[in-house]
């Protein structure tokens, strides 16, 4: 072997030999990628097809779009919805930065009774909070007065009701931002003799700036592609998710439908790509030695803190709470007797208490299938080796269904497997549409969670893992699970909530046989079945706190269970 | 090749890597790497921080494969496999023991795979917590170990499945310097009792320097040097090795007729390094090499100046300058004893000798 020999060959790329790990971990990302596909990118691509056809199916280039835009009632739709979402983006970013500082930064008492409180509208479909809306401003309610003669049907109520039910994903973002910080930065600043309200603007500030930004966006995607609160509380207020629902449903426009859906896709699109350019900006702030930050007690903010953490929970529970009484009140205004008779859900139109089960099934179906996939999924783009172009791809489409509005994803269901000629055309009408349509439309953030507790593990685990000649698989199972128990259980707490509560995503590909909970709620308000539900929103907002309360427990129970290894 | 060979008494290469190259992107981390590892040495990969150590270790493990250029371990082509099929145990600085399971199941773990009898991956697990020290520690957790123990165990782990190569990242640099000296001498030993070939990549050269058999100094994705510490100490061969390894002087210079190299006025006689007549180069000697004499004349002895004294206990750093030197100062390390001997103050002028063999002659581009 003589070296010059070597040297005078031309260098040829070494091509890395697949191994048996790599091929069984590219199998399972390609089966996920496959599930991706039929879930988000085909039904995408068929609704994008059909908004350039006519009724018969030819293509016709634009001018369905040209009609969107000739047609002055639509198009105003789309100004009212992006008008609405950013008033909302302002007011819920605002509470939610000074309530999460109060939460963080501040020696506020009570802190986890306005944790707990912030969740609540976490537990509910966001209809409730428009039929919330109408027992306290409506026609009859408690406190029109307050509205001096304007109406809550319309933007004020959708204001009111949006800003309700998006405010607790907003909060957790600013939370998470605020959460990270080093105290050695507090430290510094305050050796310097800085100002308090200096160190705000230079170190506070600038520290979750980001977590800001994105708390922004996400208020602002939510509150655009909402469906429930405008159809509750809209009047005649029309939005663009609500004007898809009159198209398909009301007029059997499914063409128009789709120019819609588009419309409102591109917005969500933008809105989501430019936070995601924004965040890659970011460099990790929390470098390991980082000391936690540790509120000092400051009478004067923690009071004023107090007062205003307590007027938004008062908010929050004066909204759910008049739905919980409005559910149990016999004859609104006239009868104001209590009576348990509105849960007699079998006597409404809108859906019996079949929908209810229908919509446990669903959700935990939801949680167990959407956990196994996404975890796995998140795994594989985390932990695999090599394959960079695959893993990157893969991780791209699993960040779209975030920018995909449920209205969107599920119009485009009805696009793509009704169609005969699908294979996957026997699924439409069943449960497992529901919970594809459902996993598809959570994916995004649940992958994220996956990811981030992942990345939180050694990088070195699966490398020592294979100079031990042992499975990726058998690591996965015996080390990288249990160590992400806690992460695993939040994905599929927050699978089965979301599951619960949505609406949008399920409102066209449900059928007679799978009605659910959150949809029947939308139906009972249509039919003018108020009371009832009310009642079948507090259902579901029961079955969801019972869930997180499960959910608390046995976090705690495995908290406890392996403290021996786990330390910090 | 076969020369080297021989000269490492009666080891024949293992490891042979050849004309490797990695790049990430445009970027090159590793520029044709060639080099030979034989049975049974332990071989440190030093250099500063970012010049392709862990790379290189990486591509050796399959975990980063090499863009071109091959290796072979044990006459076997390597070069593509992934990690699994390669033959070796690994630790990481970061010592990657998996949180939840105890000591004995993080040993056992590459046992395990192999379908051994349980009472034989127990024997194998104690004798191996013995081999590191840990017997009785088996059931802990890791989190419940201090960061030495924690080393021992992850090594207690590489160990296990008999590998024919140990690759250890920066084992030591996450500890305090009292346990890392400690563990220097332990991981030595047990490298030298189980006779395994072990590449350990560092950027302490004292760890280097200690552990050692031979060092690969690396830099900018090339080796700089390779050689025994001794070598690398007193002979560096490039001005980069003499800089990053132990203190040197460097002063600019020519090369001049009769191996002389011109320093500043004076004409000091050494190897030049096969630097031609006339060239302009690098002449480097270290502190301690620089003699204070009692003869006042000869060759390559010149008149100094001290104008800077720093006490440091057992010796002084001594700034050496004046009309000879050109002006430039020159660092020495003198003794205490000697001090008093030749009551050397600063302002005081004494006669030094530069020994011709300890003298280096870069060339300077
Ligand atoms: N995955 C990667 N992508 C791009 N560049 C990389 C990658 N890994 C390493 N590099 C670059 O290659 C160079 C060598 O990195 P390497 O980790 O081998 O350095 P090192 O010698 O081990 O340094 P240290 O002592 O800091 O560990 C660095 O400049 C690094 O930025
Ligand atoms: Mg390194």
């Amino acid at each position: 072997m003589s070296q010059t020999a070597v040297a005078i060959a031309a260098p040829a790329v070494v091509k890395p030999k697949v191994g048996r790990d790599d091929w069984i971990m590219r199998l399972c990302m390609a089966g996920i990628g496959v599930f991706l596909a039929v879930a988000v990118l085909l039904p995408l691509y068929t609704m994008l097809s059909k908004s350039l056809e006519n009724k018969d199916g030819d293509f016709i280039g634009l001018a369905n779009y040209a009609e969107y835009f000739n047609t002055p009632a639509l198009f105003l739709s789309g100004i009212n919805s992006l008008y609405i979402s950013v008033i909302c983006t302002v007011i819920v970013l605002g509470t939610a930065f000074v309530y999460g500082y109060a939460l963080t930064r501040t020696d506020m008492p009570f802190k986890w009774f306005f944790r707990l409180v912030a969740v609540v509208p976490l537990l509910t479909p966001s209809l409730l909070s428009g039929i919330s809306l109408v027992y306290w401003f409506g026609r009859q309610g408690v406190a029109r007065e307050l509205l001096l003669g304007e109406s809550i049907y319309g933007p004020i109520g959708i204001i009111i009701g949006s800003s309700y039910w998006v405010f607790p994903h907003a909060l957790m973002i600013v939370i998470t931002a605020l959460s990270i910080t080093d105290a050695r930065l507090y430290e510094a600043a305050t050796a310097l003799r800085t100002s308090a309200v200096k160190t705000f603007f230079t170190v506070t500030l600038p520290g979750c700036k980001y977590g800001l930004i994105s708390a922004g966006f996400v208020v602002f995607i939510l509150v655009f592609t909402d469906f429930g609160v405008p159809k509750v509380i809209g009047g005649n207020f029309n939005m663009l998710a609500t004007d898809i629902y009159k198209q398909v449903i009301g007029q059997q426009n499914f063409q128009m439908g789709a120019v819609v859906s588009v419309i409102l896709l591109v917005p969500a699109v933008i809105a989501f790509s430019v936070d995601r350019i924004v965040q890659r900006k970011q460099v990790a702030l929390l470098s390991a030695r980082a000391v936690p930050y540790q509120p000092k007690p400051n009478r004067k903010l923690d009071m004023a803190m107090l007062a205003f953490c307590s007027f938004v929970a008062l908010l929050i529970l004066l909204m759910i709470g008049m739905a919980q009484y409005a559910a149990l009140i016999t004859f609104w205004p006239y009868n104001l007797e209590l009576t348990l008779g509105n849960y007699d859900f079998d006597l409404a139109n809108g859906g019996g208490w079949d929908s209810f089960f229908n919509s446990v099934r669903m959700s935990l179906y939801t949680a167990l299938f959407g956990t196994i996939i996404i975890f796995f999924g998140a795994y594989l783009v985390e932990k695999g080796r090599g394959f960079v172009a695959g893993r990157s791809t893969f991780h791209a489409i699993a960040m779209l269904p975030l920018a995909v509005p449920g209205m969107v994803l599920g119009l485009s269901y009805i696009f793509f497997f009704n169609n005969p000629a699908n294979p996957f055309n026997f699924i439409y009408g069943t449960m497992v549409i529901l919970v594809v349509a459902t996993v598809a439309h959570f994916y995004t953030v649940s992958h994220l969670t996956a990811v981030t507790a992942l990345k939180q593990m050694d990088a070195e685990f699966e490398s020592v893992s294979a100079s031990l000649k042992t499975p990726f698989y058998r690591t996965f199972f015996v080390v990288t699970v249990p160590v992400c128990l806690p992460a695993i259980l939040d994905v599929s707490m927050y699978l089965f909530l979301n599951a619960m509560t949505t609406v949008s995503a399920v409102v066209f590909i449900y059928s007679t046989e799978t009605t659910l909970a959150s949809v029947a709620v939308l139906n009972m308000d249509d039919q003018g079945e108020l009371p009832f539900a009310a009642a079948m929103a507090m259902t579901i907002a029961y079955t969801c706190a019972a869930a997180r309360i499960l959910h608390m427990l046995l976090s705690r129970g495995i908290t406890r269970s392996t403290q021996a290894w786990r330390t910090r | 090749m076969a020369a080297e060979a021989t000269t490492e008494a009666g080891s024949t290469p293992y490891l042979v890597i050849q004309n490797l190259t990695k790049k990430f992107g445009a970027f090159t981390a590793l520029a044709d790497i060639s080099l030979d590892v034989f049975e049974r040495e332990f071989v440190c990969f030093l250099g500063p921080s970012g010049c392709g150590k862990t790379t290189l270790l990486r591509a050796i493990a399959g975990l980063d494969i090499q863009t071109t250029g091959s290796i072979n371990q044990a006459g076997r082509d390597i070069s593509a496999l992934p990690p699994a099929e390669r033959d070796f145990g690994i630790v990481f600085q970061s010592y990657a023991l998996f949180p939840n399971l105890t000591v004995n199941k993080n040993v056992a773990y590459g046992l395990e795979n192999r379908k051994l009898p349980a009472a034989q991956i127990k024997s194998r697990v104690e004798e191996l917590l013995a081999l590191v020290g840990l017997t009785d520690q088996g059931i802990k957790y890791p989190a419940q170990l201090s960061g030495g123990q924690q080393q021992r165990v992850a090594l207690a782990r590489a160990l296990a499945i008999s590998p024919g190569l140990l690759l250890l990242d920066e084992p030591l640099s996450a500890l305090d310097a009292k346990v890392r000296g400690h563990l220097r001498r332990e991981i030595k030993d047990l490298q030298e009792r189980l006779r395994v070939t072990t590449i350990m990549v560092t950027h302490d050269q004292e760890e280097a320097l200690t552990m050692a058999d031979r060092i690969v100094v690396m830099d900018q994705g090339v080796i700089e040097q390779i050689g025994t510490p001794k070598e690398i100490y007193g002979a560096p061969a490039t001005a980069f090795v003499a800089d990053f390894i132990g203190t040197m002087n460097f002063v600019p210079g020519t090369v001049e007729e009769g191996g002389t190299v011109k320093v500043g006025n004076v004409k000091l006689k050494c190897n030049t390094g096969g630097n031609a007549a006339g060239a302009d180069i690098t002449f480097a000697i270290r502190p301690e090499d620089i003699n204070a004499i009692d003869f006042e004349t000869g060759e390559n002895v010149v008149d100094v100046e001290v104008t800077f004294m720093e006490f440091l206990g057992s010796f002084c750093r001594v700034n050496l300058g004046g009309d000879a030197l050109g002006g430039q100062d020159l660092r020495a390390d003198f003794s205490i004893n000697l001090m008093r001997r030749k009551s050397m103050e600063v302002g005081s002028v004494l006669p030094v000798y530069f020994p011709p063999e300890f003298i280096r002659v870069y060339a300077r581009s």
